[in-house]
């Protein structure tokens, strides 16, 4: 642990840093009235485009992100290269789909995407199954923000024997995260988010301008990498594609892509923007992370080309390969450095954690509490209840990590990502479309879950010897078809589901089954800032004590 | 009180935004190591490219149908 004291101490000074940031932003921008849903977990709709730059940037771009792109570069090759095209496709479709989704829950005071599925389809059960989708995709997703951290924290050798030992500075980390976080809500990683993402661009841009000047150059980099894999038995790696994982890669891409912006997290970060024209400026403005991203993915490789060996994992005989780029830095760089880049994932994993327990939160206290526990609650009372259950989520999260083994959140997480998927009929098609029967939605719905869950369980991984939830890349041969190729699982589904509604509603519409009364009308859809809100009670804008 | 025109945000421009959701998945496009840029395969150089024409499609479109200020309330306007 010695001859790690200046990173851990230059990690914590950012860290601390932070936290204290995280309290002020309880003031920052502060509304007269913090007990309302709007202010907590919306940060007051009033987000102008610096703040919903950085705000959803550091929701979108995490800290498993930051280290898990590189370690499946470092491991698979170009495969893992999929993050750039599905972050580049991401943003026509916020730009098409979500703005919608924007005006009409402006108009009505949405604050989840099961708000909207209510209102439009007026099926509180089809709201109740969107808003335990979302929960159960966002939970693995913040408890893989701690293996980010954890990752970090191994590398600097701060591990110990015990179980509270070993995991006392992550404890800590979240204790602190909670606390802002349920004293400023949005406002706090707003503000962190800042911070965040300056010190990634600085570690980032000095990373690939300084490592390739130490091993050679980019070209001898994939080079080294090329030669690697050559070497390996794997026949799907390479710093190409083949043949038979190209489908999975478009698919993967597409699939992500959809997948993220039904993300209740990427919702929130978009909700809490002030008008259409900050969303549709940002829709240009941050694919400067996709860069980012996609060059922070090439360090895997020079990773591979610095010779890097990944820690060993909690199991025995395997490596933890999330290590890989925080080992890359602990070799290549002086220690202060380094302890720049840690604090820099470490806080990116607070960030996104934080908006991912309070968009938890929202869709409980909205969806469920509200909905069936307590149908005259206040906005005060919905702001505490989500306050407290943002606490929850966050306990949950941590004990996923502690008490079970950290692979199984990355299982669920990849489960996550093939769940969200199948809100999409209902959210995105619905923000265009009342056509689709409230029934064939939910038919739908049930049936591609099954589907994805059902291919996810059949896909074994080699690598980890494991037998089902290997990855998410369906072979075809396993459909019948007689080739090798392979499909991402929630394209699939995904696709089954659409089907399944537009049959299912044929079916109801032909035995005239009453549907739900959509309480949205097409003006809404366009509605933007200065519209009067038909929420009762804010039928203005809210003003700010203090300026922006 | 004069109702306003209805709203929408159909434009022909919107079409544009097909391109970069497309473009950066027809991997038979830039699948390829050669030609290298500065040392980069056309796998890696081509795919930050696409990030630049996202960029670019995206401005352009939020230019063309950027709404008029006048339908909103003046304390509202950010610009």
């Amino acid at each position: 642990m010695s001859d790690h004291i200046t990173e851990i101490i230059v990690f914590s000074l950012l860290f601390l840093l932070v936290s204290a940031m995280g309290f002020v932003a309880a003031r920052w921008r502060a509304p007269k009235d913090m007990a309302h849903l709007d202010e907590w977990g919306l940060g007051g709709r009033s987000f102008g485009g610096w703040i919903t730059w950085f705000l959803v940037g550091g929701d979108l771009y995490t800290a498993y992100t930051f280290v898990a792109v590189p370690a499946l570069i470092f491991g698979a090759g170009a495969a893992g290269f999929f993050a750039v095209p599905y972050t580049i496709v991401i943003y026509p479709l916020f730009f098409l789909i979500l703005i919608r989704l924007w005006s009409v829950s402006h108009r009505h005071g949405f604050v989840t995407p099961a708000d909207f599925v209510r209102t439009r389809f007026g099926s509180p059960t089809l709201a109740l199954l969107i808003a335990i989708t979302g929960i159960a995709a966002t939970m693995p997703y913040i408890a893989l923000q701690l293996v980010g951290i954890e990752a970090v924290l191994k590398t600097m050798g701060v591990t110990g024997d015990s179980m509270l030992a070993r995991h006392a500075p992550i404890i800590i980390a979240f204790a602190i995260l909670a606390a802002y976080t349920y004293q400023s809500g949005l406002r706090a990683p707003a503000l962190i988010a800042f911070v965040k993402d300056t010190l990634i661009y600085i570690v980032i841009i000095v990373a690939v301008i300084y490592l390739p000047y130490k091993l050679g150059g980019w070209g001898s980099i994939f080079d080294d990498a090329q030669a690697k894999f050559d070497a390996s038995p794997a026949p799907g790696d390479g710093i190409t594609l083949n043949a038979n994982n190209q489908i999975q890669y478009i698919t993967l891409a597409l699939g992500s892509a959809l997948a993220l912006f039904l993300y209740p997290h990427s919702i929130t970060g978009v909700l809490a923007s002030k008008n259409r024209n900050v969303i549709k400026r940002n829709m240009s403005a941050l694919p400067a992370y996709s860069f980012l991203l996609g060059l922070l993915a090439l360090l895997g490789y020079a990773a591979i080309s610095a010779g890097v060996k990944p820690l060993p994992g909690s199991k025995e005989g395997s490596v933890d390969s999330n290590t890989v780029v925080p080992l890359l830095f602990d070799q290549q760089f002086p220690s202060w450095f380094a302890g720049i880049a840690f604090a820099a994932i470490g806080i990116g994993a607070l960030v996104p954690a934080a908006i991912m327990s309070i968009a938890a939160a929202n869709l409980f206290t909205r969806n469920i509490y509200k909905e069936y526990l307590r149908k005259d609650a206040t906005p005060a009372q919905e702001a505490n209840v989500s306050k407290i259950t943002s606490l929850v989520v966050k306990i949950g999260a941590v004990a996923c990590i502690i008490f079970l083994d950290p692979q199984f959140s990355i299982d669920l997480q990849l489960i996550g990502g093939v769940i969200i998927l199948q809100t999409a009929p209902a959210v995105a098609l619905g923000l265009f479309t009342r056509w689709l029967h409230k029934g064939g939605l939910i038919a739908g719905w049930a049936l591609g879950m099954g589907l994805g869950m059902w291919m996810l369980y059949q896909i074994p991984n080699a690598a980890t010897k494991r037998a089902h939830f290997g990855g998410s890349a369906f072979p075809l041969s396993d459909f019948g078809f007689d080739t090798p190729k392979t499909v991402y699982v929630g394209f699939v589904a995904v696709a089954v589901n659409l089907l399944v509604a537009v049959l299912v509603t044929l079916v109801l519409r032909a035995l005239k089954t009453p549907d739900g009364v959509d309480g949205t009308r097409q003006d809404d859809y366009f509605a933007d800032a200065g519209d009067p809100r038909l929420e009762k009670g804010r039928h203005t804008p809210d003003t700010l004590v203090s300026g922006p | 009180m004069v109702q306003p025109a209805p709203r929408s945000d159909r434009s022909p421009w919107n079409w544009l935004l097909i391109v970069p959701i497309v473009v950066p998945v027809l991997t038979p496009l830039f699948n390829f190591d050669s030609p290298r840029l500065w040392g980069f395969p056309a796998f890696y150089w081509l795919q930050f490219l696409f990030i630049l024409l996202g960029v670019t499609t995206t401005t352009i479109v939020y230019r063309m149908t950027r709404r008029p200020a006048a339908p909103v309330a003046p304390e509202a306007r950010d610009e």
